[in-house]
């Protein structure tokens, strides 16, 4: 028993371990399901207390309230590829084609107009779309977070939001993690998003919806925010909506697959600095309000950008493993953490306010999965989907807990290449943070001999506040997944490894190991070029008075934009923690940033955190330092906390890229 | 008012034509995912292994306790039956010694709101205000207070046991989760709840925004689309 755990949890470890043994389960099969350490004590946050002494009742929602399950006995499930069509035969588009300005005709079968977009397109002229995409978020009453007989006569059929397919057809059902967009650079596309969710909730979840897309560089029109007060939010006439869609309405989402810069001088003719290349991105439903109960009930999904360097095919380019023909060998894995009710339905607190932190963990939306892998080498974008909770991410031998098992990053811990690959032991990640990270299955096999590996989750948290800052032992943490190594002989590689990659680089003379795609010099208080140039240092102070969260003493405020920057220019923003004992990762829409400072510590190359983010993970009293550019659109867009629960409560502000800005320091 | 059945307050705060335009809509539109009436809860659970309790009835058993309460009027309710139930809310938590600055900006910030709203409050939007000190904030205190603060019809100010306030406190998540911080008054929570509890929707502002922000976000909660119901024009 580690010292810090107080006696309470050694009585009810005792207790459950009764429990177990009753049940029939011995101290070996626990083991192997990832129930219990090798220590002999219960992993914790396992709900098994609920299991037999009835200490929940029924409908609570909280943490060890949940059924117990078995853990490793699922495969590992992957959401399918949302498939291009065909706007001028597809009856997704025939109706109403997709135009840059949007459909507000009224539907007569609604009585609201066919579109919930309110915009025209930026720079839709420029880019013509290519592709187009669409999906439909529906109510899915079927979904399973556990197919083993077992765990489904604790934890049965649920209802979830999900996104399809794109089909209108009813057999093409909703599914979360939601279906992947895998779009190239270059190739300009239009995603419909139809809402055909209904009020029929079962206790939570809002279904009116705006879907960002986290990290891409959009005009406010497709960004996908909460509100906008050139929207309808300084109207007192829903009608005029404010960012979101309702049951009805579909809403076209425009991405001009061209890199940020692409609207600056130096830029135009490239279509934007290569540079500034994207990889590694996720959508999820802003519904101002109600973003939490949203992502939570499923309204999530990844998007992963391919160019002519990250190819998707491990023989061609940066020879990272093959995402193509999908799923292969570079493969999303979505973290969330949930609870139930002792009854087995998926629940959310609507009345809390201090965080969510779930009890079950969550891969792809099933429970503690499995994945067969074979003796080879892996890219796996690992995403934290929330609510609340952060992961620092190991990897585990259950048979021998005191071997180290590396891996690699390639992205910064916000999915965007890093100068070069680094070799680390852990990932920490809060919210909506996603690394790439390579494990060399064959590599570890010849190392330790382990046929399983599990993925564990070490940094302890026990509410939705922050974690605790602890690492805990190997096998004590939350184990998320297990891979089971197959093979007596290691599986065909085209793939480099992270070493070669870098030593064939270094032979090149390159920059960086993913050159071109080596991080954009930061912008200076002197440079030449007005995007390159820092206008102005503002600092953000974020704050907690009477449990209200608030930026520099300010409230949320959707009928405002907090300040203006000047369209084409760079910033220097310092974000700083007085909330007290509170973590928040703090994401900036429109742009990437890097940081340059963590409690004045300059990040260096070979930092995690050296390269583009668009979520600053501010840890107890933290502060750091970003530098910015605000490039090509128009527009306004929020600052938030993404802790969605956080966001919702409100700790969010609104800020606008126009032609003139200002220079309000403290805004 | 504790006597009105559930399709009287429906039809009385304008959900019931709601609940009968949805039927009409569900038949135009066979576009929704299962052709299912998206307003009408589910009457067969979802297929569980065990049966589950019904939604409403969880957020009302753990969420909105049906405390005895005395408004400022002096008249006894009870806080799910007779204030919330069938209704749209915006409940917050005060005491009006409060000389923190949260309470009386708040107050004169759903005072402005009320206004806004006009007179909706009361008939389809019901205001209340719980206090902290239900000791000193008597009946005849509550009702100084809101005269105080020029506080129109259709905003209730409540009071009760300290008993049943803390239940109801602690049930609509106004409280800390570490108990030396929820005991000083001082921290009291300043958010403001509202919710359309039919419709299981609760949303939580904050009570010191902009007013005509806490407008905005309370209308998209109160006016919202929904299928069947008659919508404004469009605006050019």
């Amino acid at each position: 028993m580690p010292k810090f755990r107080p006696s309470r949890l050694s009585e009810i470890s005792r207790r459950n371990r009764q429990e177990i043994i009753k049940a029939r389960l011995s101290r070996r099969e626990l083991f192997r399901m990832g129930l219990i350490t090798s220590s002999g004590y219960l992993v914790h946050k396992s709900g098994l207390s609920a299991w037999a002494d009835g200490g929940c009742n029924p409908g609570e929602c909280k943490p060890g309230c949940s059924p117990p399950t078995i853990a490793f006995v699922d495969p590992i499930t992957f959401p399918p590829l949302l498939p291009e069509r065909n706007p001028a035969v597809d009856p997704a588009f025939t109706f109403s084609p997709p135009n840059a300005v949007p459909n507000r005709a009224t539907n007569p079968a609604t009585g609201i107009p066919f579109e919930g977009r309110t915009q025209v397109h930026q720079f839709r002229d420029r880019f013509p779309p290519q592709q187009f995409f669409a999906t439909r978020m529906r109510p899915n009453f079927n979904a399973t977070f556990s197919d083993d007989p077992r765990n489904l006569a604790r934890i049965g059929k649920n209802l979830i939001w999900g996104f399809n397919r794109g089909g209108a057809e009813a057999s093409d059902v909703a599914v979360s993690p939601g279906p992947l967009i895998a779009p190239r650079y270059g190739r300009p596309l239009v995603i419909r998003r139809f809402n055909e969710l209904s009020f029929d909730t079962r206790g939570f979840g809002v279904p009116e919806v705006s879907t960002h897309t986290h990290n891409w560089h959009a005009g406010p029109d497709s960004d996908g925010g909460p509100c906008d007060p050139t929207t309808g939010a300084d109207s007192t006439n829903p009608f005029k909506q404010g960012r979101f869609f309702f049951i009805g309405q579909f809403y076209d989402y425009f991405e001009t697959m061209a890199r940020a810069g692409f609207d600056t001088p130096q830029f135009t003719a490239t279509n934007g600095d290569i540079r500034e290349t994207l990889t590694t991105l996720w959508y999820h439903d802003h519904r101002v309000e109600h973003t939490a109960e949203n992502v939570y009930k499923g309204l999530a999904g990844n998007e992963f950008i391919f160019n002519d360097f990250d190819t998707g095919d491990e023989t061609t380019g940066f020879r990272l493993p093959s995402f193509f023909p999908y799923p292969a060998f570079d493969l999303p894995l979505v973290l969330t953490d949930k609870l139930f009710t002792p009854d087995g339905e998926l629940c959310f607190d609507t009345f809390g306010l201090d965080g969510l932190v779930g009890d079950k963990f969550l891969v792809n939306g099933k429970i503690q999965p499995f994945m067969e892998v074979k003796r080879r080498r892996y890219r796996f974008r690992v995403l934290d989907g929330g609510p609340s909770r952060f992961y620092e991410l190991f990897l585990t031998n259950p048979d021998n807990l005191n071997q180290k098992i590396p891996l690699t990053a390639i992205t910064t811990t916000d999915g965007n290449l890093l100068d070069d690959p680094i070799r680390v032991q852990s990932v920490r990640l809060a919210v909506a943070e996603r690394a790439d990270i390579i494990i060399d299955f064959d590599e570890i096999f010849r190392a330790t001999g382990a046929r399983t590996i599990r993925l564990e989750n070490r940094l302890e948290q026990v509410n939705g506040r922050a974690p605790t800052d602890k690492i805990l032992p190997a096998g004590d943490g939350d184990f998320l997944m297990e891979f089971r190594i197959a093979g007596n002989t290691p599986a065909p590689d085209a793939s480099l490894s992270p070493a070669q990659m870098i030593a064939n680089a270094r032979a090149a003379g390159k920059e960086c190991t993913f050159a071109p795609i080596c991080t954009p010099p930061r912008p200076t208080d002197n440079a030449a070029a007005k995007e390159d140039r820092i206008r102005v240092t503002r600092t953000f102070r974020f704050e907690r008075r009477n449990g209200q969260w608030a930026i520099n003493q300010q409230f949320a405020d959707c009928t405002r934009f907090r300040f203006t920057i000047e369209r084409n220019t760079a910033e220097r923003w310092i974000i700083q923690n007085n909330s007290g004992g509170w973590q928040h990762p703090i994401h900036i829409h429109l742009e990437e940033f890097q940081m340059v400072r963590r409690n004045n510590k300059l990040i260096r190359r070979g930092d995690i955190e050296f390269g583009r983010k668009d979520v600053a993970r501010l840890g107890f009293n933290e502060e750091i330092e970003l530098l910015f550019r605000f490039r090509d659109f128009r527009g306004g867009w929020p600052m938030h906390c993404h802790n969605t629960i956080h966001e919702d409560h409100a700790m969010l502000l609104l800020f606008q890229v126009a032609d003139e800005g200002d220079k309000n320091r403290t805004p | 008012m504790s006597t009105m059945t559930r399709r009287a307050g429906l039809a009385a705060f304008g959900l019931g034509t709601v609940a009968a335009g949805i039927a009409a809509w569900t038949r135009k539109t066979s576009s929704h995912a299962d052709g299912r009436d998206p307003l009408r809860p589910r009457t067969d659970p979802v297929d569980s292994a065990r049966p589950r309790m019904d939604p409403r009835e969880r957020l009302q058993r753990y969420h909105l306790p049906n405390v005895a309460l005395v408004t400022h009027d002096g008249k006894p309710v009870r806080f799910y039956e007779d204030l919330v139930k069938d209704r749209k809310v915006v409940i917050n938590f005060m005491y009006t010694t409060c000389a923190d600055g949260t309470c009386p900006i708040t107050t004169a910030n759903l005072v402005q709101v009320q206004k806004l709203l006009g007179d909706r409050v009361g008939r389809d939007v019901f205001f209340y205000s719980i206090t902290l000190s239900p000791d000193q904030d008597t009946p005849v205190v509550l009702a100084r207070y809101a005269r105080a603060y020029d506080v129109g019809p259709g905003w209730t100010f409540l009071t009760g046991t300290s008993d049943d306030i803390e239940r109801l406190r602690k049930a609509l998540g106004f409280a800390y989760a570490d108990p030396v911080e929820d005991a000083n008054k001082a921290n009291h929570v300043g958010m403001v709840r509202y919710g359309t509890e039919p419709l299981m929707i609760w949303g939580t502002a904050q009570g010191m925004a902009n007013p005509k922000h806490l407008l905005t976000i309370f209308l998209w909660e109160f006016d919202r689309p929904l299928p069947g119901k008659a919508l404004r024009a469009p605006v050019a």
